[in-house]
C-alpha cells in the first residue's frame, strides 16, 4: 500500500463511508415493517422508497444482511419458465437485473452466459419443446437444440454422460446469467438506506399483534413497534412467522445443499443444468465451479451439510465432466427452502389484513429478487396485488387453481 | 441423522428409507366443506418441532411412524402404526 493512502486511513476528514447506517434503537412506529433483510426484503424496501415515496420503513433481520438464502443459492438468473404467469414475471426480473449494477453504482458481476437445460429422455425433450414455445410466445429467447448442437457448444462434456444418460438435446436460453449474490442484497440495502429506510440487523421478530384481524404491531427482541403493514420475506422461516398470525399455508421446508470447487482456469462459459442427473453448474468469476443438486429428501429446519450430498453430486459431475476427477471441493453449505406444491411462489395479500407474504421461494428465489421487490412494494403500497403476481396468490390453493412450474423450476423430480 | 431404526429391521442407513410427511387426520370427505377439504389437501404444518411422521423402509416394504425433532434432526422413537 502506498504510504500516502495512510493519511486517509488516519484522517477524520476522510471517513470511509459505510454501506449501511447503524441504528441504535427502533422507532415506536413505522408505516411498513419488512421481516427479513435478504435480497427480497431489501428490494421491496428499496422500491417502496424509490417508486412509492414510502420511507418510514424498518427492515428487521434476526441475523445479518443477506445471510440466509440470498447468500446460499447458486446465483443462476433465467426466465425460461413453463407457465405464462411465470415467464412474464421472470422476464421482467431479467430485464431489471441487467441494469442493477449501473443503478446501484456497485459491480454485481452480472455475467450473461447462456443456459443449457439438458434433456436425457423423450419426456424431458417434450417439456423443453413446451417451455420453448411458451417462452417464445412471450418474447423470451429460448430454443430447443439437438444433441449435435449441444456437443458443439460443450466440447468439454461427455455427451453420453458415461453412458448412463445420453444427452438427446437441450433447451438453450441465451439470456441465462449469474451474479454475485451478496452484492445484490448490499446494493438494494444501501439504496434503501440512503433513502431513509432503517435496516436493523440482529433484531428478531417474536410476535405480530393483531386487532380485529388486522395487523397493528410487531414484537421484537429489541422492543415493540406499532405498524399497520408487515411484509414477511423470510424464506425457510416463513412458517414460524405465519404461525404468529394464525395463517395456514402449504409451505414445507427441506434443505437445499450446494458446493464449490477450488478455483480452476476458465473453461466453462455457459450454465449447465441436467434435470435427470440432478446437477446445475456454472463457473464463477473467481474460477470456482458452483454446483447444486436436488432437495434433501426429508423435512428439516436446519442448515447442516452431508457427505451423501457431495458424493452424489460429485458422481454426477464426473459423469458429465470426467476430467474433473482431481479437482477438490472447497466448501459446501445448505439453505432452508420453503417449498410449495406447484413450485410457484406465494405472494401478495393474505386473509390477515396488513400482512403480506413474499414466500414459497423454494429453490427458485434468487433470480426473482428484483421483480419480487418491485411487485411486493407495489402490492404493499396500494394494498392491492400487483397484476404480475395474481397467479401466485395464496388463495390459489383453496380455489384449486395452481400455477404448475414443476417442469421448469428445479431439478430432481 | 445417518441411521434410522426400522421397528422391524433395526438400525439401517437413512438412504434406505423414504419420507412421506407428517401424520395427518383426514376430515370426512362427505361432510367437509370445500375450504376444509382444500386445507387438508394443501396445507402443512411447516414450522419446526417434534413431529410424528410416516417413513417407509424401501427394501422390506415396512411403513412405520417416527417421532422426530425437525430442527435437531434427532429421531426420538420409531414404532409401527397402532403401537405408539
Amino acid at each position: 500500500m502506498p504510504l500516502g493512502l495512510l493519511r486517509f486511513a488516519l484522517s477524520r476528514e476522510h471517513p470511509e463511508p459505510r454501506m449501511f447506517t447503524r441504528r441504535d434503537r427502533l422507532k415506536p412506529a413505522y408505516d411498513v415493517v419488512i421481516i427479513g433483510a435478504g435480497g427480497h426484503g431489501l428490494a421491496a424496501a428499496y422500491y417502496l422508497a424509490r417508486d412509492h415515496g414510502i420511507t418510514n420503513v424498518a427492515v428487521l433481520e434476526k441475523g445479518y444482511i443477506g445471510g440466509g438464502n440470498t447468500g446460499r443459492n447458486t446465483t443462476i438468473i433465467r426466465s425460461n419458465y413453463l407457465t405464462p404467469e411465470g415467464v412474464a414475471f421472470y422476464d421482467l426480473s431479467v430485464k431489471l437485473w441487467q441494469d442493477l449494477s449501473e443503478e446501484f453504482d456497485l459491480n454485481l458481476f452480472y455475467s450473461t452466459r447462456g443456459h443449457f437445460t439438458l434433456a436425457h429422455t423423450d419426456s424431458a425433450m417434450r417439456t423443453m419443446r413446451w417451455r420453448a414455445e411458451v417462452n417464445k410466445h412471450f418474447g423470451v429467447e429460448s430454443e430447443v437444440v439437438d444433441a449435435k448442437a449441444v456437443a458443439e457448444a460443450l466440447p468439454m462434456m461427455d455427451i453420453t454422460c458415461a453412458g448412463h444418460a445420453p444427452v438427446m438435446g437441450a433447451l438453450y436460453h441465451k439470456p441465462g446469467a449469474i451474479a454475485r449474490h451478496d452484492a445484490v442484497a448490499w446494493g438494494y440495502g444501501r439504496g434503501a438506506d440512503r433513502r431513509g429506510v432503517e435496516i436493523h440487523q440482529r433484531t428478531e421478530v417474536t410476535g405480530i399483534e393483531l386487532k380485529g384481524g388486522r395487523v397493528v404491531g410487531v414484537k421484537t427482541s429489541r422492543g415493540d413497534i406499532a405498524t399497520n403493514k408487515v411484509l414477511c420475506a423470510v424464506a425457510g422461516s416463513t412458517p414460524c412467522v405465519t404461525d404468529m398470525v394464525g395463517l395456514r399455508t402449504p409451505l414445507y421446508v427441506h434443505p437445499l445443499q450446494a458446493m464449490v470447487s477450488e478455483p480452476v482456469k476458465p473453461w466453462l462459459d455457459p450454465i449447465i443444468v441436467s434435470g435427470s442427473l440432478h446437477v446445475y453448474v456454472s463457473q464463477s468469476a473467481r474460477g470456482e465451479l458452483v454446483m447444486g443438486a436436488s432437495l434433501d429428501p426429508y423435512e428439516l429446519h436446519n442448515t447442516r451439510s452431508t457427505l451423501d450430498f457431495v458424493e452424489g453430486l460429485a458422481a454426477h459431475m464426473l459423469d458429465m465432466f470426467p476430467f474433473l476427477a482431481h479437482v477438490n471441493v472447497n466448501r459446501q453449505w445448505a439453505g432452508m427452502a420453503d417449498m410449495t406444491p406447484d413450485f410457484a411462489p406465494i405472494m401478495g395479500r393474505t386473509p390477515v389484513e396488513g400482512f403480506y407474504l413474499d414466500a414459497g421461494w423454494g429453490t427458485w428465489g434468487f433470480k426473482a429478487t428484483p421483480v419480487s421487490g418491485k411487485t411486493m412494494a407495489a402490492t404493499v403500497a396500494n394494498d392491492a396485488n400487483d397484476p404480475l403476481i395474481e397467479g401466485f396468490n395464496l388463495s390459489r390453493f383453496a380455489d384449486y387453481r395452481l400455477t404448475g412450474e414443476k417442469g421448469a423450476a428445479s431439478v430432481g423430480h | 441423522m445417518k441411521l434410522l431404526t426400522c421397528p422391524v429391521n433395526g438400525a439401517r442407513p437413512v438412504s434406505e428409507f423414504f419420507y412421506w410427511g407428517e401424520v395427518r387426520d383426514m376430515p370426512d370427505p362427505a361432510r367437509a366443506s370445500d375450504a376444509e377439504w382444500a386445507a387438508y389437501v394443501f396445507n402443512r404444518n411447516g414450522a419446526p418441532g417434534v413431529k410424528r411422521e410416516w417413513w417407509y423402509h424401501l427394501a422390506s416394504g415396512v411403513w412405520f411412524i417416527a417421532e422426530r425433532d425437525t430442527q435437531r434432526d434427532d429421531v426420538l422413537r420409531t414404532y409401527l402404526w397402532g403401537e405408539g
